[in-house]
C-alpha cells in the first residue's frame, strides 16, 4: 500500500488499529493506553505498529510517546490518517517512523479482522500487511 | 518543504544538537502538513513543564537541549513563555523528589532565555500582538483562544513544535496559518442556551469530536453583540471555558460565531450542518460529570484570570466554604487581585489560591485524598476523571457557591 512517508525508517510489528483519535497523554511509559473513554483502553502498543487517525487533546502528548521509546515501549512504526503537529513532532524526537496513509478505512477493515503483521518503510512510503505469524 | 541555505546548515547541525532537533521537529511537521516553507512568529507559548506530565524522558530531552542551546549560544529568539508547572513554589510541595525534578526542569526553560510565566492563559497576562501576527502556542486552550477571539494565526502547537519555534522563531507555514485554511466547513446550530460557562464548555466538549480544525457556531441569539461568547465579562469567562473544552475533546484549533445578522452571512457554504440540543449537552455533561456531589471544590483550568477572581471575590462576601476549597490562577493575577482587593474575601472563605499551577494533572488533588471533585471547568473534569481517576461533578461557579458554602 502506498502511503506518505513523514518521519523516515523502517518499523515492523503487529498492527494494532483504531479509528478513534487518541489522547497521547493517555499513553504512559510502559506503552499502555490509559483512557476509560478510549477502545484501546488499558493495551499495550509496545513494539507493535499502531495505527489511529491523529492525536487529539493534551499538546504534552508529544512527550509520553518519547517516554515510551525511551523505555523501550514504543510502537516501532505509526500510521495515521491525518498526521499531526503532536504525533510529528513526538515521531521526530523519538525516530519513530511515521507515514500518512490516504486509504485508511481499507486499512483498519484489514488489520481488524485478524492478527496482521504490518511493515512501514518510510523512507520508500510504502506500508506492507502479512497475515502470517512473525518469525 | 524547502529550507533556506542557513535553515539546512542549521538541520545539519553547524549551530549545534539543539537546533538542529528544533529543525528536525519543524520538517517532520512540514511534511506531515504539507508545508512548503517557514515563516516567522512573534511569540511562542511552551507546554510540557509539569514534571508529572513530562517525567524522567522529557526532564532528560529538556536538560541535554537546553545545555547544547547554552554550549552554543543558542537563546530563544522571539518572546518564549511557559505553562504552568506542577506545584507552587510558594506554598512549596511535600515531595522532595517531584520538587527536584521539576526545579531542573524550570531550570532548563529558563537557561534558554524562555520566561518562567508559569500560566496557562498567556493571553490574558503578555501584551498581544496585532491581529493577523503569527504566534505558536502549546496550550490548546490559547491556541484556540488566540486564533478565535485574538485574530492571532497559530496552530495548536505541540509542546515540541513551540519549543521549537521558540529556538527558530519559525513555524511551518501550514493548516490554520494559510488565510484559506481559517474557514469552517461545519456549522454546529446552537438550540440550546449557553447560560453560563459550564454551557460553554459542554458544547465545546461536543464540537470537540466533530474533530476538524475550525468549527462554526450559530447561536439563538443570531448577534454577535450580546452573544454568549465575546472578549468582556461574562462573554469573556464563557469563552476561556469554551476554548478549553474545545481544545480538550478534539483536533481544532480554532472556532468562529457565525453572526446571522451580518452582511456576508450565508448558510449555504456550510457543507455540514450539526444541531446542538439541550440533550446532546446533557449526554456530554453524563459522561464528563458522574457524581452528584464531591469532597473538594477545584476552581481554575485554565488558570482563573482577574476578572473571574474578581466576580468569585463579590460571590464569596460573608460566606465559607464547607470543603476544602483549591483555585488556581496565574502569579502575576494574583499579585494584581491581591493589589485589588479580590484575595482578601477568597481565602477568608477558606479557598486555598495556587499559582504557577493548574488543577490539570497536578500531584495536588489525588485519589488518597479525594474521592470526588465539584468543579466548573469541563478540561479538569475530563484530566481529574481519566487521569487522576477521581470521580467529578460538574457546576457553574454560581452553583457551586450557592450549593457549597454557609453564611457567616
Amino acid at each position: 500500500m502506498r502511503c506518505k512517508g513523514i518521519v523516515k525508517g523502517y518499523g515492523e510489528g503487529y498492527a494494532i488499529a483504531t479509528a478513534q483519535p487518541i489522547n497521547l497523554l493517555s499513553i504512559d511509559s510502559n506503552g499502555i493506553v490509559n483512557d476509560s473513554a478510549h477502545i484501546l483502553n488499558g493495551k499495550s502498543i509496545a513494539g507493535r505498529v499502531l495505527i489511529f487517525p491523529n492525536a487529539i487533546g493534551s499538546s504534552v502528548g508529544a512527550y509520553r510517546l518519547y517516554a515510551a521509546k525511551v523505555n523501550s515501549k514504543a510502537p516501532n512504526a505509526v500510521v495515521c490518517s491525518k498526521a499531526d503537529i503532536i504525533t510529528a513532532s513526538a515521531c521526530a524526537i523519538s525516530n519513530i517512523p511515521l507515514v500518512e496513509c490516504h486509504e485508511f478505512d481499507m486499512l483498519m477493515e484489514l488489520c481488524s479482522k485478524r492478527d496482521v503483521i504490518a511493515t512501514v518503510d518510510a523512507t520508500n512510503a510504502l506500508i506492507t500487511l502479512r497475515m502470517e505469524e512473525m518469525r | 518543504m524547502q529550507l533556506s541555505r542557513e535553515e539546512e546548515d542549521a538541520l545539519d547541525g553547524k549551530y549545534g544538537d539543539a537546533l538542529a532537533v528544533a529543525y528536525r521537529i519543524l520538517l517532520a511537521i512540514g511534511n506531515a502538513m504539507d508545508a512548503d516553507r517557514l515563516v516567522p512568529v512573534r511569540w511562542a507559548h511552551i507546554s510540557g513543564v509539569n514534571y508529572n506530565t513530562i517525567g524522567d524522558a522529557g526532564l532528560a530531552f529538556l536538560e541535554r537541549i537546553s545545555m547544547d542551546a547554552v554550549a552554543n549560544n543558542i537563546k530563544a529568539k522571539v518572546t518564549s513563555t511557559l505553562n504552568p508547572m506542577g506545584y507552587d513554589p510558594v506554598k512549596g510541595y511535600d515531595d522532595d523528589r517531584f520538587v527536584e525534578r521539576q526545579e531542573r526542569i524550570r531550570k532548563a526553560y529558563e537557561a534558554m532565555g524562555i520566561i518562567g510565566s508559569y500560566t496557562c492563559i498567556p493571553y490574558e497576562v503578555f501584551p498581544i500582538p496585532a491581529r493577523g501576527e503569527h504566534v505558536s502556542f502549546a496550550e490548546s486552550n490559547a491556541a484556540i483562544y488566540a486564533n478565535s477571539m485574538l485574530g492571532l494565526v497559530t496552530n495548536k502547537e505541540s509542546a515540541l513544535s513551540a519549543l521549537a519555534s521558540a529556538l527558530t522563531g519559525k513555524a511551518p507555514y501550514s493548516a490554520l496559518r494559510v488565510e484559506e485554511a481559517r474557514t469552517a466547513h461545519t456549522m454546529i446550530d446552537v438550540k440550546h442556551d449557553i447560560k453560563d460557562e459550564v454551557d460553554a464548555a459542554l458544547l465545546g466538549y461536543f464540537a470537540g469530536k466533530v474533530n476538524e480544525q475550525c468549527i462554526s457556531f450559530r447561536f439563538r441569539s443570531g448577534l454577535v453583540e450580546g452573544s454568549p461568547i465575546g472578549v468582556d465579562g461574562r462573554a469573556r469567562i464563557n469563552a476561556k471555558a469554551l476554548c478549553s473544552a474545545l481544545g480538550t475533546s478534539g483536533s481544532a484549533g480554532m472556532f468562529i460565531i457565525n453572526d446571522v445578522n451580518s452582511a456576508t452571512h450565508d448558510d449555504a457554504k456550510y457543507r455540514r450542518r450539526i444541531e446542538y440540543t439541550s440533550r446532546d449537552a446533557m449526554m456530554v455533561k453524563d459522561e464528563l460529570s458522574d457524581e452528584d456531589d464531591g469532597n473538594a471544590i477545584v476552581f481554575g483550568s485554565p488558570q482563573l484570570g482577574l476578572n473571574e477572581l474578581g466576580m468569585l471575590a463579590n460571590m464569596l462576601k460573608g460566606k465559607r466554604f464547607k470543603k476544602r476549597c483549591l483555585l488556581f490562577c496565574a502569579r502575576c493575577v494574583y499579585e494584581e487581585a491581591k493589589r485589588i482587593g479580590y484575595i482578601s474575601p477568597i481565602e477568608r472563605a477558606g479557598a486555598e489560591v495556587y499559582s504557577d499551577c493548574c488543577s490539570c494533572l497536578t500531584p495536588l488533588i489525588s485519589r488518597d485524598e479525594v474521592d470526588s471533585v465539584i468543579t466548573n471547568s469541563v478540561k479538569a473534569a475530563y484530566y481529574l476523571k481519566n487521569w487522576n481517576r477521581v470521580g467529578v461533578c460538574l457546576k457553574s461557579m454560581r452553583e457551586i457557591v450557592r450549593d457549597e458554602c454557609y453564611d457567616v
